[in-house]
């Protein structure tokens, strides 16, 4: 059987695998200076000194579904389930910017995630959640600025002081061009709502990450470990860049940004990625800019296993996928993790399935022991090698994506895409010529796999989703909401921070749409090169 | 069909979602294969997946779907079709597709689902399956 003899010893992006590790392999390495301790530059070993002893990473499972009181209740049944964090999941018409009344929304509202039209829809999401006690993330980039805004005006209806606040809103609209495909404008001023969104953090709302720098999607697209290294620190250096350059200090926000990585199959090389990922940003940070704060040079992240990683072929083997990935993430030293529930690959995940995913993070954390002491690996000569590689292949297309003019010319000649294309098919046909072995997939594969049960959105969702926002629309002020969308794109034209506008309008009951099509009138939209 | 026309099929993504690793592997397999592919990008409507099909004379169409609209955007291109006269293209898909809600999509004239996991050579073989 094919999985008996190997004739070659490849890593899953393609790095060759030596018989076995020695201090050969890592000359003129010194842990000194590679390695350092743990939360001391350059952070090989992690952020903080004490890592898990002093704390456990967050468990936030990504959740969303139906309309904002369906999901209020899965949120609710998560925290009582012992999650520590949520984690909000929107339905794509949310994450293109349109209304669930807009005709091409027909079919797609609260389907993958939670629809979220106006601030009513906000409010029922979070109802009888403190949003001073808890983090939220939202998985949110196009209209991520609008978004933040009802969140925002939630807090401020509640009495909240904003300086209260904490959590995380993705907004990373650079690799949305480069893997997910779900943006608003062209390239630059979706940059310049990021920036406006970091500046007003800094100034009013201190504790929330106002962007996650994102290599999920971008492996979820079928890019390797390295490009997905190699495209996420880029993508967060333009971020720094142009938050620089609009006059911000960098140690005003520096310690704001955070990351989230994906943690496919190949174990050993997946913790080689956090750890190269927290050595590069650390040494290129402080090269680049000289921050002073500590915290400027130190990237925070989450992870999430990966959903591509998992078959619809026998799908309670994905448990166990996800535990490995999940570890994995773990022994990298993540500060947050999201682990899949074995029916993703079907649909969004029922309420057992999503409890079996977060109790598999409780067993690693309370019974494995390997929280016990901070980076257990550090100074395995196959790990410390695969570091270096990772690190050293990042570096190469860095240089690369330095000569075509930096990520935005970049991702507008195609470039990250059409490597992340030919990476994906070279995967796809390793798996076909059997070089890569999937089981339930190639091998070991049953005809007939019992199904599992899956979660089911009725098309009543939509239909209630679109009275309400008839009934909105009757009943507010249309004079207000007029006004509040003209001091919208007059901000927007001025080059003036947009959220003091986005608040106000959203307070107005503007809808999400509604706010989207006024900046598209200001900022115009974008067609992406089709790579093929 | 008497092999001088070559098979012709417009390959898309419809509806909101943004997912196009499948859909490009599939058209990167088809146009290896010999066949003539019209890859329409992201983010089309029912509509101009129709008029962009008809206008290039394809002998189907196949479509990718990722975001659970599939009950949906499938019947709404099969509609437009046939209010078009052109029934004669085929409808085939693909993406995050429950088992139970295959037979419903075949049963409103989609042809064929091939479900994560399918092998691109099976999807080959039946796109050429078409021009014979």
């Amino acid at each position: 059987m094919s999985t008996n003899f190997q004739k070659h010893f490849r890593s899953l992006s393609g790095l060759e695998i030596d018989r076995v590790y020695t201090s050969q392999h890592l000359k003129g390495w010194t842990p000194e200076v590679d390695l350092g301790d743990p939360g001391e530059f350059p952070y090989t070993r992690g952020i903080y000194p004490t890592m898990y002893r002093g704390r456990l990473w967050t468990m936030r499972q990504f959740a969303g579904f139906g309309s904002a009181s369906d999901t209020n209740k899965r949120f609710h049944y998560l925290l009582e389930q012992g999650q520590t964090g949520l984690s909000v999941a929107f339905d794509m018409p949310t994450l293109m910017g349109l209304d669930s009344d807009d005709p091409r929304a027909r079919g797609e509202v609260g389907r993958c995630g939670v629809a979220i039209s106006c601030l009513a829809d906000m409010e029922r999401l979070f109802e009888d959640i403190p949003l001073d006690h808890v983090t939220t993330s939202m998985t949110i980039n196009g209209p991520a600025a609008v978004v933040f805004a009802m969140y925002l005006a939630v807090a401020e209806k509640r009495g909240i002081p904003l300086g209260r606040l904490d959590g995380t809103i993705q907004n990373d609209i650079l690799k949305e061009y480069i893997a997910q495909k779900e943006w608003l404008f062209p390239p630059e001023p979706h940059i310049r709502l990021i920036v406006d969104t970091i500046a007003y953090c800094t100034a009013h709302v201190p504790k929330w990450h106002p962007v996650s720098i994102s290599g999920y999607h971008i492996r979820e697209a079928g890019s390797t470990a390295i490009q997905e290294l190699a495209f996420t620190l880029y993508n967060g250096l333009t971020y720094v860049d142009a938050a620089v350059q609009a006059g911000l200090a960098v140690d005003s926000f520096a310690p704001q940004l955070s990351f989230f990585f994906n943690v496919h199959n190949d174990f050993f090389e997946e913790i080689a990625k956090f750890r190269a990922a927290r050595r590069l940003w650390a040494q290129e940070m402080a090269r680049r800019y000289q921050p002073t704060n500590p915290k400027s040079l130190q990237p925070r992240c989450h992870a999430q296993t990966a959903g591509c990683s998992l078959t619809a072929q026998q799908p309670l083997n994905n448990v166990v996928r996800t535990t490995l990935q999940a570890l994995a993430a773990v022994l990298g030293g993540t500060q947050s993790l999201h682990t899949n529930s074995m029916d993703e690959t079907m649909a969004l995940p029922t309420e057992e399935a999503a409890k079996l995913a977060l109790r598999t993070q409780q067993i690693i954390a309370c019974e494995s022991g390997v929280t016990n002491t901070v980076d257990p690996l550090g100074g395995s000569y196959y790990v410390e090698t695969l570091t270096n590689q990772l690190e050293e292949g990042a570096r190469t297309y860095f240089q690369k994506l330095d000569e075509l003019g930096g990520m935005v010319q970049a991702i507008q000649q195609g470039f990250p895409q059409r490597e992340i294309f030919n990476a994906s098919h070279q995967y796809q046909l390793e798996i076909e010529r059997k070089e890569r072995v999937i089981v339930g997939i190639n091998e070991y594969i049953e005809p007939h796999s019992p199904p599992i049960p899956i979660l089911r959105i009725g098309p009543e969702v939509e239909h209630e989703q679109i009275e309400r926002l008839r009934e909105l629309r009757r009943t507010r002020s249309q004079a207000r909401v007029t006004a509040a969308l003209t001091t919208v794109q007059k901000a927007a034209v001025s080059g003036d921070n947009v959220m003091p506008a986005l608040i106000e309008a959203v307070k107005t009951h503007a809808t999400l749409g509604e706010i989207c099509t006024a900046l598209k009138e200001v900022f115009g939209t974008y067609q992406e090169p089709a790579v093929l | 069909m008497a092999g001088a026309t070559p098979l012709r099929v417009l390959i898309g993504k419809v509806g909101l979602d943004g997912h196009d690793r499948g859909v490009k592997l599939i058209a990167r397999a088809l146009r290896d294969a010999g066949i003539e592919v019209i890859y329409t990008g992201l983010h089309q409507t029912p509509e101009q997946i129709v008029a962009s099909a008809i206008q290039e004379d394809v002998r189907a169409i196949g479509l990718s779907i990722h975001s659970a609209a599939h009950k949906t955007l499938f019947p709404r291109v099969l509609e437009l079709l046939k209010a078009q006269g052109a029934e004669d293209i085929v409808v085939f898909g693909g993406g995050i597709i429950p088992d139970e809600d295959i037979p419903i999509l075949h049963a409103q004239g989609v042809r064929r689902i091939f479900t994560p996991g399918t092998p691109m050579q099976e999807i080959v073989d039946f796109v050429k399956g078409l021009g014979q």
